[in-house]
């Protein structure tokens, strides 16, 4: 039997714009393994943030089943869901997301802090930083680092709550392509070394070519898994 | 997420924007100041008017003549009866109130009759109080003497021109208030020597006692203050042997009048007010001026607390995308509630306790510009001024911040992140 860490099935997502009804996912299922890294790719309107939307637990499918990490989603209200949120999943996104009054330990220590972890937090989120190379910047403000280091920052804190899946949402987005391919090594490395299941939603080819998977949308319903 | 880390975390935040914070602040502190000193102007009023209230004296009654019923006036109810029946009050009733033995609460009685005069020296004229007293009347109003003496009972027998001046009318007429016994002067045209001065009392509950002038009760009678009936008189003073006693004075004073008047069950002719009863309606109103000014200080405090609901309203606007991130990392909604609840409180609480220690030191201010103004009157900051104060600020930051918080806790996480 393999270990799937995502189980989506007939996933459906109709959202009320105005009048009408729009169908963002009509029917999508597919599975994910623990410890893989899948690409989600698809031209915009192709239901693609909204499938991250779904999968990242940050909204629920209009129906269909979603079955993260052996605990069913679907069905959770609010408060359940950013329980699991916490526990379960890290976010990586385009505009890093970092709190600008915090420090780079603060930042990081942030999922802990809603954990309700009190003790080893600090241990913690400094093990986190020195794992995304940001050892001597522990205590900079975002503002003092630059775009590849505010990434770092945010990768450490996806990661410090030790999450089942990083969704990770056109993390190279804002960075130029050097720092890019850096950061894209930094995140398949630690799905490496600590084998953290890695979804990034994606429209870069070349991002996408080095995933073992490319999940494609296309109008709301799955395209092709390659 | 604990209650210190959530202040940790507002503190913070209100110190990313300083002048922000320190504005909003400002309407609490405007208005918790306010509270303070206007209560504490009130608490000062209603103290200085008891207090010139007691030194009166706190076991005297005053008795009128007079129902108050009748005091209605005309169509009012019983006016028609009573008022027809008064009988005025009279030196005769003075003694049977005198009497130990009809009346054992009562120490002390001074029957007066007062009006108001022309007093005229060399050329200096003034209008002052003139009461007709017996020698009783001294202790019984708690006079003190500044120089010479009071009315004594040879000056009652022979009904001899003999005044006593207050210091305010001594001053209108020699200038000063000392070293004026012996001095001739005319009461409405007829010469009287002045025997004594007494001792300012200030301002009283009743207007100025120190315009005032006083001459034997025998004296008055017979040549300046005449009434209709014969040894009518207008208001008898009453000492009680204690402060305890009086309501027990009252009650022999009442039956004593009853019975010589033969007034009618129920139609008392004459009226008699206590010291409790002045106190009683000059508290109701400084209590209500009290009220008022601690209302309108109220109202700004109220719209201070308006001020953190807007400015908590713009900040959950502008932190809307941080509110995304914090529910995308595993923030609860009250989570997300207590820590905007923790920053519009903490407004309010830094804004209370700057307020008191304002609020203090306008009372304070108040009170130095009163005395240096001569007048005795020292502003009061009472405990329940602050505890109110600062429990109201404290609930005006919760109140005000439930809304904008309630509204940063219910954002979608999807449409947060989403915001620009």
């Amino acid at each position: 039997m393999t270990d799937w860490v995502v189980q989506a099935k007939d996933l459906v997502k109709t959202y009320m714009m105005g009048e009408f009804e729009v169908q963002a996912l009509r029917g999508v299922s597919f599975n994910i393994k623990r410890g893989e890294v899948v690409s989600i790719m698809g031209p915009s309107g192709s239901g693609k943030s909204t499938m991250m939307n779904t999968l990242g637990c940050l909204d629920r499918p209009t129906s269909g089943e979603y079955i993260l990490d052996g605990e069913s989603v679907a069905e959770m209200n609010d408060d359940q869901l950013a329980s699991v949120r916490n526990r379960k999943i890290g976010f990586v996104f385009q505009s890093f997301n970092l709190l600008s009054r915090l420090t780079a330990l603060g930042n990081v220590e942030l999922p802990l802090r809603y954990a309700g972890m009190s003790e080893g937090r600090r241990a913690k989120a400094q093990a986190a930083l020195e794992a995304v190379g940001l050892k001597d910047r522990m205590t900079h403000r975002p503002y003092e680092l630059s775009g590849g280091q505010q990434q770092r920052v945010a990768i450490a804190r996806s990661l410090v709550n030790d999450p089942a899946i990083i969704m990770a949402d056109e993390p190279t987005g804002n960075l130029d392509s050097k720092v890019g391919k850096e950061i894209m090594s930094l995140l398949l490395n630690l799905n490496k070394e600590r084998g953290t299941t890695l979804i990034i939603v994606t429209h870069d080819p070349n991002i996408a070519e080095q995933t073992q998977r490319v999940i494609r949308l296309r109008d709301g319903e799955l395209d092709s898994i390659t | 997420m604990t209650f210190a880390q959530a202040l940790l975390e507002a503190l913070e935040s209100l110190n990313g924007n300083k002048m922000r914070s320190g504005l909003t602040v400002l309407g609490i502190v405007i208005g918790v100041a306010a509270v303070i000193a206007m209560l504490a102007v009130g608490n000062g009023a209603q103290a200085s008017i008891t207090g010139s209230i007691s030194s009166i004296g706190t076991n005297l009654l005053f008795v009128f003549s007079g129902s108050p019923e009748s005091q209605q006036g005309p169509g009012g109810p019983g006016s028609g009866r009573s008022g027809n029946n008064i009988k005025p009050l009279t030196l005769s009733d003075a003694n049977a109130i005198a009497d130990p033995f009809a009346a054992p609460s009562v120490e002390q009685v001074a029957p007066t009759l007062e009006g108001n005069a022309l007093l005229t020296f060399s050329g200096e004229n003034t209008t002052a109080t003139l009461t007709g007293a017996t020698p009783e009347y001294f202790s019984v109003r708690n006079l003190q003497m500044a120089e010479g003496e009071f009315i004594n009972s040879e000056h009652i027998l022979g009904r001899m021109s003999v005044v006593v001046l207050g210091p305010e009318a001594a001053i209108s007429l020699f200038g000063r208030a000392d070293g004026v016994v012996g001095e001739t002067i005319r009461i409405e045209g007829q010469p009287f020597r002045v025997i004594g001065v007494l001792v300012a009392r200030g301002g009283g509950a009743f207007g100025s006692e120190d315009n005032s002038s006083y001459i034997p009760f025998t004296t008055a009678q017979s040549r300046l203050i005449r009434r209709g009936a014969r040894d009518q008189v207008d208001v008898i003073y009453v000492q009680a042997v204690s402060a305890e006693a009086v309501p027990q004075a009252v009650e022999e004073i009442s039956s004593i009048i009853r019975q010589r008047h033969r007034t009618p069950v129920g139609f008392d002719d004459f009226t008699i007010f206590t010291q409790a009863d002045f106190l009683t309606i000059f508290e109701s109103i400084t209590g209500v001026l009290t009220i008022f000014l601690g209302g309108i200080a109220g109202i700004s405090l109220l719209v201070g607390g308006i001020g953190i609901m807007n400015i908590m309203l713009v900040s959950v606007t502008e932190r809307t995308r941080e509110i995304g991130l914090r529910k995308a990392l595993g923030a609860r909604k009250k989570d997300i509630l207590l820590q905007f609840l923790t920053e519009s409180s903490l407004l309010s609480l830094i804004g209370g306790i700057i307020g008191i220690m304002f609020g203090w030191l306008i009372a304070y201010i108040v009170g130095q510009v009163a005395i240096a103004s001569g007048t005795n009157f020292v502003p009061i900051v009472g405990t329940d001024a602050i505890i109110l104060s600062t429990s109201f600020s404290a609930i005006i930051g919760l109140f005000f911040g439930i809304y904008p918080a309630s509204r940063a806790a219910n954002l979608e996480p999807v449409e947060a992140l989403r915001y620009e």
